[in-house]
Parts: C-alpha cells; sequence; structure tokens
C-alpha cells in the first residue's frame, strides 16, 4: 500500500479530535434537548431561511433544521456505532478463529466471506432490507452483516502474524488456553490497526447510513436523519439551498472528523 | 544418587509436509534427574530444538510423525492431550527461548508477563501475593529495581534485561525442569556470562533441573553436568564435559572444540 505522505499526523489527529468532539457534544446534546419539537409542522415558517429564532431555517414542512439536523445526528450516529459494533464484533471472532487455527474452518469461512466482500456494502444491505423490510434497526443489521467481511480479513491477517511469535509461544507454553491466547495476548497487539480500521468503518456506515435514508429504506419519516433531509432537500436546492446545506455539512463534518482521526492514529 | 526427573526414550520426529519425509530427530534417548543440568549442543538443524519443543509439547499436531516416549516424573507426555499437557506447561516445565527481543509480548507490561504463569496455574493466589511472587522472582535473576521494572514495558528493556525476565517468568511457578533453548545467543558476550552463571545459581538455588541447548560449547562446558551432543538429528556422543572436553571420541566432536574461538588465534 502506498503510503500518504504526511507532514505532521499530530496535527491532523488534534483536529480530527475537535472536529469530531464537537459534533459529538451536538449528537449528545440531540438525545436530550433541541430548540423545538423536531417534527412540528408550521405551515407559517415553510422554507424560511436563517433567522435569529431559527438559525438553520425551516424546512418544507416549517419544521425547525436545527432541531431537526441534532435529532438526525442522533439518529446517524447511533446507527453507525451499531452498525460498526455488528462488524468489529463479528470480524474479531471470525478472524481471530480463522487466523488462529487455520484449517478447513478458515477456508470455509474466508470462502464465504470472499463472497459478501464481492459485493457493495450498499448493495447487500438494500437486499437485506428488501427481504427483512425496512426500519432503522434492520439497516443497522444489514449493514453490519456487510461490514463484518472487512474486519474479519484484517483480525485474520494479524492473527496470522502474531500467532509464530515467541511471545505467543511462551503463553502456550505458560499452560494458557486457546481462547486466552486469542484474545488475551494476540488480541492487545491487534488495537493500533483495528482502531483506524473502526474509524474508517464509522465513516463507511455514516455514508452508507445517509445512502439509505436517502433512499428511503432507512430512518422512517416523520423522525429525521441526515440522510433523509437531503433527500427532502434535493426538490429545494435552489429555493432554499440551506435546508440541504447544513445536513451535509454535518455528515461532511463528522465523516472528516473521523477519517482524521484514523489517518492521525496511522501515521 | 538423584532421582531421574526425565526420560526420553527413542524419540523420532519425522515432517511429512513436503512430498519426502524428512527426519529431523532420530532415535534420541536422555535422561535428565533431578538438580543436573543437561546441555545439548550440535549445529544448526542438529534436531537439539526440536528435541526441546517435543519435550515442551510445542510441536505441533499435523504434518508430523512422532515416535518414542518422553516421560517425565512417570507421565508420558509426547502422546498425551493438549490439555493434560497444559497441566506441567508452565507448572513442572518452562522454557526460555533465544530470542529476548520477541519473546515478550510488546503491548503488555512486565509485571502481567511474569506472573501469567501464576494466573494460570495458581487462581487461588490474590493479586498481592502475585505482586510479591513477581517482584520476588525479579529480584531473583538480579534485575535492578524489580518494582519499576514490574511496571516497564518490553521495549524499554535492553535484552540482557528482557532474558532475564524471560527467566524469571518461567522460574515464577517454580519449575522442575527448564528448557533453555539457546537463551544467550542473541546476547553479547558479558551478558552471557552473566545470564549463565544465573542459570547455574537458580539451579543451585532451586534445585531445578535445566536442559540447556546452544552451540557454544565453551558455556556449555562451563555449566553442565553432562553434555549431550546431537549432529543430523541424532545424538553422537554423551559424557561430561571433562569426559567431552578431555576425551572426544566422535570426529564430530572433535571438530566442535575445535571450533571454539580462541584468544590466541586472534593476536596471530
Amino acid at each position: 500500500m502506498k503510503k500518504r505522505r504526511n507532514k505532521n499526523p499530530q496535527k491532523n489527529l488534534i483536529l480530527g479530535i475537535i472536529i469530531t468532539a464537537i459534533m459529538l457534544t451536538l449528537t449528545f446534546v440531540g438525545f436530550f434537548y433541541t430548540p423545538y419539537d423536531p417534527t412540528e409542522i408550521a405551515v407559517e415558517n415553510k422554507l424560511t431561511g436563517c433567522s435569529l429564532e431559527h438559525i438553520m431555517g425551516c424546512d418544507n414542512f416549517g419544521r425547525d433544521i436545527f432541531s431537526r439536523v441534532l435529532q438526525g445526528l442522533g439518529n446517524t450516529f447511533v446507527i453507525a456505532v451499531l452498525t460498526v459494533s455488528i462488524g468489529v464484533i463479528g470480524g474479531i471472532l471470525i478472524g481471530a478463529f480463522t487466523g488462529y487455527f487455520g484449517g478447513w474452518l478458515d477456508e470455509i469461512l474466508m470462502r464465504a466471506n470472499d463472497v459478501l466482500f464481492a459485493f457493495p456494502s450498499i448493495l447487500l444491505a438494500l437486499v437485506f432490507v428488501s427481504i427483512f423490510g425496512t426500519g432503522k434497526y434492520n439497516v443497522v443489521l444489514a449493514l453490519g452483516i456487510a461490514f463484518i467481511p472487512s474486519f474479519a480479513r484484517i483480525v485474520r491477517s494479524e492473527f496470522i502474524k502474531y500467532k509464530e511469535m515467541d511471545y505467543v509461544r511462551s503463553a502456550r507454553l505458560a499452560g494458557a488456553g486457546h481462547l486466552r491466547i486469542m484474545f488475551v495476548h494476540i488480541l492487545p497487539n491487534t488495537t493500533t490497526v483495528l482502531l483506524s480500521s473502526i474509524m474508517i468503518g464509522f465513516n463507511n456506515a455514516v455514508l452508507a447510513e445517509a445512502g439509505m435514508s436517502y433512499l428511503g429504506i432507512g430512518v422512517q419519516p416523520p423522525d429525521a436523519s441526515l440522510g433523509s433531509m437531503l433527500s427532502d432537500a434535493q426538490s429545494y436546492l435552489f429555493s432554499a439551498p440551506n435546508f440541504a446545506f447544513f445536513p451535509g455539512l454535518m455528515i461532511i463534518l463528522l465523516v472528516l472528523g473521523f477519517s482524521l482521526i484514523a489517518d492521525g492514529i496511522k501515521g | 544418587m538423584s532421582e531421574l526427573l526425565l526420560e526420553i526414550k527413542n524419540l523420532s520426529i519425522e515432517f511429512h509436509d513436503h512430498a519426502l519425509p524428512e527426519s529431523v530427530v532420530e532415535d534420541v534417548c536422555l535422561q535428565v534427574n533431578t538438580g543436573e543440568i543437561v546441555g545439548i549442543v550440535g549445529e544448526s538443524g542438529s534436531g537439539k530444538s526440536m528435541t526441546a519443543m517435543a519435550i515442551a509439547g510445542l510441536l505441533r499436531r499435523h504434518d508430523m510423525k512422532k515416535s518414542g516416549e518422553i516421560i517425565f516424573q512417570g507421565e508420558e507426555l509426547l502422546h498425551a492431550k493438549r490439555s493434560e499437557l497444559r497441566k506441567y506447561q508452565g507448572n513442572d516445565i518452562s522454557i526460555v527461548f533465544q530470542e529476548p527481543m520477541t519473546s515478550l509480548n510488546p503491548v503488555k507490561r512486565i509485571g502481567w508477563q511474569v506472573e501469567e504463569s501464576l494466573r494460570i496455574h495458581r487462581p487461588e493466589m490474590s493479586k498481592e501475593e502475585r505482586y510479591q511472587r513477581a517482584i520476588e522472582s525479579l529480584r531473583s535473576v538480579e534485575l535492578l529495581e524489580p518494582e519499576k521494572v514490574y511496571r516497564q514495558y518490553p521495549h524499554e528493556l535492553s535484552g540482557g534485561m528482557r532474558q532475564r525476565v524471560m527467566i524469571a517468568s518461567a522460574m515464577i511457578c517454580e519449575p522442575k525442569l527448564l528448557i533453555a533453548d539457546e537463551p544467550t545467543t542473541a546476547l553479547d558476550v558479558t551478558i552471557q556470562l552473566q545470564i549463565v552463571k544465573l542459570l547455574k545459581r537458580l539451579n543451585q538455588e532451586k534445585n531445578t533441573s535445566i536442559l540447556f541447548i546452544s552451540h557454544d560449547l565453551s558455556l556449555v562446558k562451563r555449566l553442565c553436568d553432562r553434555i549431550v551432543v546431537m549432529q543430523k538429528g541424532r545424538i553422537v556422543e554423551t559424557g561430561t564435559p571433562q569426559e567431552i572436553f578431555e576425551q572426544p571420541k566422535e570426529e564430530y566432536t572433535k571438530q566442535l572444540i575445535a571450533a571454539i574461538p580462541r584468544l590466541e588465534k586472534l593476536e596471530v
């Protein structure tokens, strides 16, 4: 892999942490407090621009965009976290067992992995959703399963690298069992690689969620999500650009923050 | 006379992972008594490490044909189940590897690693007792400031210190047999001597038998009660250091002795 030249990874890391911290604060505030009810319709405010009362303006139903962005951030965040959790936990389990034991189990699971990997994750999620129906948690499940293969590969290659190390042999010689060696001795060594791939995975999850909500199969109205807001906003792109601008900005900042952190960890 | 601790009878190991079976250890017979230091010497690929691995139960299961017997305190180990082996590993039999740089887990503190055998074999011990034992063990391998080393990570230690830590963690359960697989090869000469002296001291204090594997005859001569010379997977000669050095019977042994670097030669 070609390593990108990075003059000051530390700076990127700090910038990433700052952006992410702001986004996380907004997200958590959004769980408990929004200036207006995000689903309250007020026709008189329809598509008004930015003002002191509604700092990001109002949408086509006169709902406060700032409140909806906060709620949407929360939804997107929860979906992304759950998706990545499913992907990481599944990936660690599959990767650890296949990498550590090898043999026929490895062959079977990794070939299944290749099959999953061959489809773009959005397409795979679409298939899942068409089978199980739309909704927030089905999207989480669908994306989570679609995310497993990439994590499984990373963990597997790390386990293959570490399982022949002398300290793993020492641990075996100290009488440690397979599970103890796998999860206590080897797994902590994979954290650096895992952490940066979790960050990238999180980004992909945010984008995938936004994409799926944009297509109308993620978070269902009247609940807000950044993707579905973008989708609603596209008809008003010229009459009310602020409607599309702010949700889009939030997606960009969220992804940028995590990308910078991932980059900083690697460098 | 001290009692028999380990007996290897007709041990043979063959690899079957290539088209032609390859024999790496052939018909090796070896005995180690309690409190004895036995040295195995031989060139690279002479099967000395494979023999040690077999005793430690570290041979991988597939691709390999093993025959013979390894009897440790009356129990057969070579064909034992892994679950049975684990009772001995780390508790009665420990091993110190050649490469101190890779033998310690880089993401765990020294103390944690030294305590690992205790955590597995003495689950009844409290955290405080384990800590005391670990400090004691680190002190017994002549590490200065064991409390500080306990909290350090492997990359903060030098090669010699790491090898001491390895010995400390191997000795923490007070095993009856310590296998030292070329423990000094990766170290420089002055440290080698210190490690050898340390092993000798531990042997005398704790009455631990040591199987010392090396290709350095001069170290083996200093340390061991008995020397086994191996070549191409077979034992060619056995005897006390005196016998081996003064009346070597085999041509190979003579060559090995002749290969020891001497100071006079350098001065020419």
